[in-house]
């Protein structure tokens, strides 16, 4: 890409994220539940891989050779919902609706209600097997698709998906990309007091995959490392992106208060206010 | 409805699958096998020999497994992840969400169910798979008796789309059908009509039912036997119309008692009615070592055991 483009892509996307941040929070006021940490934390992530490099038609959600996006950390579902309602998925209205009886937008990722999902996730440490198993059907089939697997990085405590660390190099999946939204935070605390997760690099590096970190709020650095990602190097691919719990609205950016917490209507006035004025860090 | 026409050999379950799968891989270019290094034991490797692109070595990982299975099954595969039935079924979390609740078309396969794999004890023994599986939605849980039994019930999970729990032996299983079987999904397979008592007996265990019949015979008693492949979808018509015609129906299965054939059963009986049930398998023990006779004869689940226990049930 152009620096010329590249500036304008850059651009279209904070103000594009700034929409989306501001629907993540609308949506769980409205619901009185659910996780705006870890959605606010992936957004920028999820929307710059929409915009410019998941190859998907929202019109055709399940053509065969379409790339193929998890999202493992399913309580992030907020984040992508957004997005999948800004690409034409379904109407935006429904965004009011999540959590709702009855609404396609369940509270974590389901297939077959909304369309767009692409495996129910939710239940922490699976959706890298799932992605794996996409990765795979794409190598046996001779197709060119990708898989990328949003993981959390609390999430990688869960003992399958170092099963699954351990099993895609053996399958030289170069179609798969794993990214982990790594926002320092879990609902008991720090991760880094809950369960290390440390040397976090050097494990995947050491399992077999090749790994490049970025921080994940920067549109450009995650534009670059997706241009990374989908060069085809005969091994998986894990982008560690370092987050921000809670990115974008000042009283929200701590690893465990706002985990799984609604904002109240004050608090969603001023969390609008402030991603739209651009106050938090 | 059959009987033991055929002069077929005895065979395990998970050899006639094996066999089976390897013919289908022929003909349906969807179907992909994986296995958590148990392939000579699950007899998936005999699919592996023939189609060594479309198998996946996951080594000793299941939950992983489970998983790559869904994910290659909502890639339009139709994907039998294959380990013994305590090792797969005890991936419950990944199978309820990853492969269930996604719709996944994933045939979990465990073989060596039950205290028939003898003497490697407890820790390998599948006595409680039933129980999970069926709890499932959507997932359908089928228990084959025999050879042909077990070729129909794999010819029906690989075309079905929906998920499934295939429960297999490691020991042979005399022939209780002939080529004339018909395997129906949600259907009981009447292998003997009787008056006086109904066994309702699946897998492993129903060869051993069928010839405890002669041993209740000799006693007086006429007992009927019923073949369970299908554990769900559950035949509720056909419980109810035995409910209706036998005073006393006896679940034999090599399972716990608790939550498997007998308790699906159970489930139906106390809502239709009709004849008492008396649950006989595993009596919410733990397995042990031992030979697979030996076993079976502890728990009273040969021929002779069978036969006592039904009496017993019935006062006599």
């Amino acid at each position: 890409m152009a620096n010329s483009q590249r500036e304008q892509a850059v651009a279209a996307l904070q103000t594009l994220c700034i929409e989306y941040r501001v629907q993540i929070i609308e949506m769980l006021h409205k619901a009185g539940s659910g996780h705006p940490g870890g959605s606010l934390s992936a957004i920028d992530l999820i929307a710059a891989l929409y915009e410019h490099h998941l190859r998907h038609d929202p019109k055709e959600p399940y053509a065969a050779g379409r790339d193929r996006f998890v999202l493992s950390k399913g309580h992030g579902v907020p984040a992508l919902y957004a997005v999948l309602a800004h690409r034409g998925y379904f109407e935006k209205s429904l965004l009011g609706t999540l959590r709702e009886l009855g609404s396609p937008l369940q509270g974590h990722p389901v297939t077959n209600t909304a369309p767009g999902i692409e495996a129910c996730t939710g239940s922490l440490g699976q959706g890298l097997s799932i992605a794996h198993g996409m990765a795979l059907a794409a190598q046996l089939d001779r197709r060119d698709y990708l898989t990328f697997c949003l993981m959390g990085d609390g999430e990688i405590q869960e003992g399958q998906v170092w099963e699954a660390a351990m099993s895609a190099p053996k399958f030289k999946l170069d179609n798969l990309v794993a990214i982990v939204d790594y926002n320092k935070g879990q609902i008991d605390g720090p991760v880094s007091e809950v369960m290390p997760i440390e040397p976090l690099g050097d494990k995947w590096r050491a399992f077999g995959w090749l790994v490049k970190q970025i921080d994940g709020h920067d549109h450009n650095a995650i534009l670059d490392a997706y241009e990374w990602a989908k060069k085809r190097e005969r091994a998986p691919k894990l982008i560690i992106a370092d987050t921000v719990k809670g990115k974008g609205v000042s009283f929200m950016e701590h690893p465990t208060k706002w985990h799984g917490a609604a904002p109240n209507a004050e608090q969603t006035a001023q969390a609008i206010a402030e991603i739209r004025g651009g106050k938090a860090s | 409805m059959s009987t033991t026409a055929t002069p077929a050999k005895p065979k395990a379950s998970r050899l006639a699958f094996g066999e089976k799968l390897a013919e289908l891989g022929a003909t349906d270019n969807n179907i992909v096998v994986l296995d958590a290094d148990l392939a000579k034991s699950t007899m998936s490797d005999l699919f592996a020999k023939k189609f060594p692109e479309r198998f996946f070595e996951m080594g000793i990982a299941e939950q992983n497994l489970v998983g790559v299975a869904a994910g290659l099954a909502l890639s339009g595969k139709t994907a039998f992840c294959c380990s013994f039935a305590c090792f797969v079924a005890g991936r419950f979390e990944t199978i309820k969400i990853s492969v269930a609740y996604s719709g996944a078309n994933v045939k979990v396969v465990g073989t060596h169910a039950g205290v028939g794999i003898g003497p490697d004890g407890y820790s390998q023994m599948g006595l409680e798979d039933l129980a999970l599986m069926r709890t499932l939605p959507t997932m359908e849980v089928f228990q084959p008796s025999d050879e042909i039994e077990t070729r129909a019930v794999v010819e029906y999970m690989a075309k079905s789309k929906a998920p499934g729990y295939l429960r297999l032996t490691r020991q042979n299983l005399k022939p209780m059908h002939d080529a004339n079987y018909t395997f129906v999904p949600g259907k009981l397979d009447v292998l003997r009509e009787g008056k006086d008592v109904a066994i309702f007996a699946t897998g492993g265990a129903t060869q051993n039912a069928f010839d405890a019949v002669a041993l209740l015979s000799a006693a007086g008693i006429d007992a009927a036997v019923v073949n369970v492949p299908s554990i769900k979808p559950m035949d509720r018509e056909g419980v109810h119309a035995w409910a209706k015609k036998v005073p006393l129906i006896v679940s034999v299965e090599d399972h716990n008692v608790l939550g498997g054939m007998g308790g699906a059963v159970a489930e139906v009986l106390a809502e239709v009615g009709g004849a008492r049930l008396h649950r006989h398998g595993i009596h919410d023990v733990f397995g042990e070592s031992g030979s697979p006779e030996a076993l079976y004869k502890k728990f009273k689940l040969d021929p002779e055991g069978i036969a006592e226990v039904v009496k017993q049930a019935l006062g006599k």
